[in-house]
């Protein structure tokens, strides 16, 4: 049971990008869906890796050959090399890259290609997100003037916005298809779960095998116990991203990226906002210097208010001309505390694995709290601790990172193992970003966490900020409000952490975060050049700000 | 978000150092003092113009590059006879005051005190962390001293203007500086609206300004405050008691209007059109049309109340229906007397007139249809009966919903509810906006005829007068009096015809003249 414990969720280094706001039962979900989606675009097939595409006829011959065997022993032969449980942007990622690593690869998916990220996530909050920007910035007639222009009464149209969303997320989702389609990877319908070593099921009664099973289903909004939600006044971010109305006043419960996001939107958009968050602090999961500046920007100036340290016990939907009623509990002394009326909720608490149904008591495999637990390889562990062959779970459903993109990188890595070369997944280097207007980005350690690592392993930590004001891109923007953290070792020149909170933070990270895959130094990335005027430069002050005591450098061509 | 993007002076963290001494309050009231500030900041600033920021601005742990001094000397004697209620005047004794770090900022709160009391200071030192709305920032001082009493301890925060501590020059004073304090601390510090002598004329005392809304408070025990996010932001920065606002919302709740009002604010500009409308051309044309009044002297401005402004919002609106009128006769005789029958059992008169307006529409629907874009009729599925009334400062039409359905005692029971519900202000929206059909009476004040305005969405509206002893001829000829009353009905003629109305009112005196149906 060690094993178990050591890849349990709530154990691992990732814990940070949890959004805290869930009750105690939550399995801590990562909160917001964040996108990675590589190559989404229409791909011309490539002859070269193409695989010609199995026939439904001669799956059918297959199943035929399949069933007849034992279900406990593996198959000989297989369908294909690999079968991937689950289209979201992780399957999809993982089965392009199959395809390239010339695999026969085929993905299951029981509802629409696409998953969370592109159907009720990143995708479509990302359309709702350009529109709040937009409107924030007509809106704000300070900026426009200082910038010498003059708007009259934005205003938007709700139904077009969120034919905006729907039509992105649809776009996007064909994107997908087609993409999967033009590479020969056979899309089979129904929902996939596994029947034994190697064998898998889809929709009713459809069998096939496969060398690699990866299991790849992701996630559900979590609600917690007491709340109704009747997907009108009482929704989850599935029924949000839909814009079916714009209520006047709403609160938001959990505080974490779903829930700030959509504070972003909402307040954009004319709504009042109330957070409801459960621990004493607003945005939990961000470096608290950032969380600080976060607050300072996105929640004080704008028609937010917040209660923290309390549970929303009991949600009750709007009926009967009554409006939609919030019980508030302490946190701590469990006493009841305030009752809020208002419009509609959005409950924001995280996200639950969704592996129900998978038949993994087939392979005597244990969910914990509904994640599957895996080792750092991804291979998935069963109830006595033992790795089973030959399956691997990715994304949301291990609860190791819950992010779209980590997902997808997860998918490559056990593609990468599975085609014969080992590799591991460094999930610090993972960035997540937070769309909101101004963006929040990060990678890596949050100073109380680096702090704490330096302590246990006995090394020194510093820190280095820079600011957008300092950087004329941004002030040509009048968008000069923001600030970028470095959480470095001054003796190695190692980067531990970036945290930034300015325009196009979310653009910004990815020098870090690569600097940080790649291992390179902070003496290095200090002679790196870039393009005057533009807001990398944010970055390129706050590595030149840092003082490493490293003598010897790199040779880097400049 | 304000200033921040032109002033490049302020607001980020710990860049600046200002002193103890909030030089706009001294500014106020010592026209003798002279204020010097000497900005070491014009250096930085004009770095942010050139191509290219050099890295000075990038502040990793060095903050000295950018330790900007605000400096001011004004004379002691002026800046404590301010004080004199709380303090007596003592040259040694300083306040520290909570500075105004940004040009919004209307309190502070105390980070941390980097000193503690009995510490010994020195010109330019640290003393206080301070929290603005946008950064926290450093305060030093620009006396020796010792810091003999903190008045606001970490974690509380001040208004702008208010003591957060006590300097002591030497350490004699420190006991006496720490009784002050303790005496400060007894009686909260003032705000600064309340104690300094401010240029312009005080902000008008909140309580004062002209709220008919804060008449009908429910008396039902202490009440439910529910304030929406913004309203309890704009409470605070106007100083209004938010206990004090009416709620005007939805479910009784307190709008920023409601505090906007509170406050004597005019809502300057709608803050983002919702509708697709073009705003150009609506918010042109009222503004030419505007016409300029002479102005009386002594006039008094009242504004508004949020439903006084709803009422003139649906009126002016009105103008764009074209409207006609039809008047019909009716013998009361015996409505009169199932009246006198039916009142012990609570029924009222409002009810009896809602009830047959009722059935009759059942037998009319288009009276009971509404005309929302001006190519269609909308039928309405139910028949509810919005009944006009006068309450304190305005008007509100409470609605009988299902009135055809409901029987005379329960519209009755209903009627008395919701009045009393409009009386203390607990009507629910759509027990006030969901009328397809309006009825108002003026009957009792002794009104034999008047004429109402269609409000808008709906079809039809009834204005009902008093009911007299009339000299009427019957078809032979025979002058006989019997009690009758006029009803006036304006209707919107893109969807309602003159044959309508006439058919409906014939039906809707039918039923009143022969009244037994309504009890049915």
């Amino acid at each position: 049971m060690h094993s178990l414990i050591s890849t349990s969720p709530i154990s691992t280094p990732y814990e940070p990008y949890t959004s805290l706001t869930a009750l105690p039962p939550s399995p801590a979900p990562f909160s917001l869906r964040f996108c990675g989606l590589k190559r989404e675009a229409l791909q011309l097939s490539q002859p070269k890796y193409r695989v010609l595409g199995v026939s439904s006829k001669r799956i059918g011959n297959y199943v035929t050959a399949a069933s007849s065997g034992s279900n406990g022993s593996p198959p000989k032969s297989f369908d294909y090399d690999l079968v991937i449980i689950g289209a979201g942007v992780g399957g999809h990622g993982a089965a392009l890259h199959a395809v390239e690593k010339g695999l026969k690869t085929a993905i299951i998916e029981g509802d629409v290609i696409g998953g969370t990220c592109v159907n009720r996530g990143c995708v479509p909050s990302k359309a709702l997100l350009a529109v709040s920007g937009r409107m924030r910035e007509l809106q704000d007639d300070h900026h426009m003037k200082a910038l010498g222009i003059q708007v009259s009464g934005a205003g938007y149209n709700r139904q077009a916005v969120a034919d905006h969303a729907s039509n992105l997320a649809s776009k996007i989702r064909n994107n997908l298809v087609n993409s999967l389609t033009a590479l020969g990877v056979d899309i089979l319908t129904g929902f996939g779960s596994i029947l034994g070593p190697q064998k898998v099921k889809y929709g009713k009664d459809n069998v096939i095998t496969a060398k690699d099973i990866i299991i790849a289903t992701g996630s559900v909004p979590f609600v917690p116990k007491g709340i109704e939600v009747d997907g009108k006044t009482v929704v989850t971010s599935d029924h949000a991203l839909k814009l079916e109305f714009v209520p006047d006043w709403i609160a938001i419960v959990g505080s974490g990226y779903i829930g700030l996001e959509f504070s972003d939107v909402y307040t954009a958009l004319g709504s009042e906002v109330t957070f409801i968050e459960a621990l004493d602090q607003l945005m939990p999961g961000f470096d608290p210097e950032i969380g600080k500046l976060a607050q300072r920007v996105l929640i004080n100036p704008r028609k937010i208010d917040y209660h923290t340290g309390v549970f929303a016990t009991k949600i009750t939907p709007a009926k009967n001309g009554k409006p939609v009623i919030i019980e508030l509990t302490d946190a701590k002394t469990k006493e009841r505390k305030e009752t809020l009326e208002v419009d509609a909720a959005l409950i924001a608490t995280g996200r639950a694995p969704f592996t129900k149904g998978l038949g993994l008591e087939n392979i005597n495999v244990e969910t914990q709290r509904g994640f599957v637990p895996v080792d750092e390889r991804m291979r998935v562990i069963d109830a006595n601790g033992n790795l089973v062959p030959h399956l691997y779970c990715i994304g949301d459903a291990n609860g190791k990172l819950m992010l779209a993109h980590a997902a997808s990188a997860q998918g490559i890595s056990v593609v990468e193992q599975v085609s014969g070369k080992d590799h591991v997944l460094n999930h610090l280097s993972v960035p997540a970003a937070c769309f909101t207007h101004p963006e929040i980005s990060m990678v890596g350690l949050t100073e109380p966490q680096a702090k704490e690592k330096a302590k246990k392993e006995k090394f020194k930590i510093s820190v280095a900020k820079t600011s957008f004001k300092a950087n004329t891109k941004a002030l040509a923007e009048n968008e000069g409000e923001g600030l970028a953290k470095l959480i470095y070792r001054p003796d190695t020149g190692e980067i531990l952490g970036v945290h930034i909170l300015g325009l196009h933070a979310a653009d910004l990270i990815h020098e870090a975060s690569n600097a940080m895959a790649l291992g390179t130094r902070i003496q290095d990335l200090k002679l790196a050049v870039h393009a005057h005027p533009t807001l990398s430069e944010v970055l390129d002050e706050l590595f030149k700000s840092a003082k490493v005591n490293v003598e010897e450098r790199k040779r880097v061509a400049v | 978000m304000g200033d921040v993007y032109s002033a490049p002076r302020c607001s980020y963290p710990r860049l600046l150092r200002l002193t103890l001494f909030p030089f706009l309050y001294l500014s106020h009231f010592s026209p003798k003092s002279t204020i010097y500030l000497s900005l070491s900041i014009s250096a930085m600033s004009s770095s942010l113009l050139q191509s290219r920021a050099p890295p000075a601005l990038s502040f990793s742990s060095s903050i000295s590059a950018a330790n900007t001094h605000w400096r001011f000397t004004s004379s002691p004697a002026v800046t404590f006879t301010r004080r004199t209620k709380n303090f007596t005047v003592h040259a040694k004794i300083r306040e520290i005051f909570m500075p105004a770090l940004s040009s919004t900022m209307t309190e502070g709160k105390i980070v941390s005190w980097i000193k503690s009391e009995g510490d010994v200071l020195s010109k330019g030192e640290s003393v206080v962390v301070v929290e603005s709305d946008k950064a926290d920032m450093d305060v030093e001082t620009f006396y020796d001293g010792i810091l003999a009493a903190i008045v606001v301890p970490e974690g509380e925060s001040a208004p702008v203007g208010a003591p957060i501590g006590l300097l002591a020059e030497t350490e004699a004073e420190i006991e006496e500086a720490k009784a002050k304090a303790a005496s400060a601390g007894s009686s909260v510090p003032p705000t600064p609206a309340a104690s300094a002598p401010s240029p312009p004329p005080p902000p008008a005392p909140v309580a004062a300004a002209p709220t008919p809304a804060a008449a009908p408070v429910a008396a039902d025990g202490p009440r439910k405050i529910v304030s929406t996010p913004f309203a309890k932001k704009l409470a605070k920065q106007h100083k209004v008691d938010i206990n004090k606002v009416v709620g005007t919302g939805p479910f009784g709740r307190i709008t920023p209007a409601d505090v906007e009002a509170a406050a004597g604010i005019k809502p300057e500009k709608v803050t983002a059109v919702p509708a697709t409308a073009a705003p150009p051309a609506a918010a042109a044309a009222p503004a030419k049309s505007a016409p300029t009044f002479t102005e009386i002297p002594g006039a008094t401005i009242v504004p508004f109340t949020t439903m006084q402004a709803a009422v003139s919002k649906n009126m002016i609106e009105s103008l764009s229906v074209p409207t006609f009128r039809v008047g019909y006769p009716i013998i009361t005789d015996a409505l009169d007397a199932l009246y006198e029958k039916v009142k012990p059992k609570g029924v009222t008169m409002t009810a009896l007139l809602a009830k047959a307006a009722a059935m009759a529409l059942v037998q009319h629907p288009v009276v009971n249809a509404s005309c929302k874009d001006g190519k269609s009729f909308t039928y309405n599925s139910s028949i509810n009966i919005a009944v006009a009334v006068a309450i304190n400062g305005g008007l509100i039409t409470p609605v009988l919903q299902d009135a055809d359905k409901l029987d005379l005692y329960l519209l009755s029971q209903k009627w008395k509810e919701l009045v009393e519900k409009a009386r203390s202000k607990q009507l629910q929206p759509h027990e006030y906006n969901s009328g397809t059909f309006t009825l108002s009476n003026l009957g009792m004040f002794g009104v034999d005829r008047f004429d109402a305005i269609l409000p808008p969405g709906q079809g039809a509206i009834m204005a009902v007068g008093a009911s007299k002893p009339t000299a009427v001829a019957d078809k032979n000829g025979y002058f006989s009096v019997k009690s009758q009353m006029l009803v006036n009905v304006t209707a919107d003629h893109r969807i309602v015809y003159g044959a309508d109305l006439a058919a409906f009112l014939k039906t809707f005196a039918k039923i009143l003249q022969e009244p037994d149906t309504l009890t049915l």
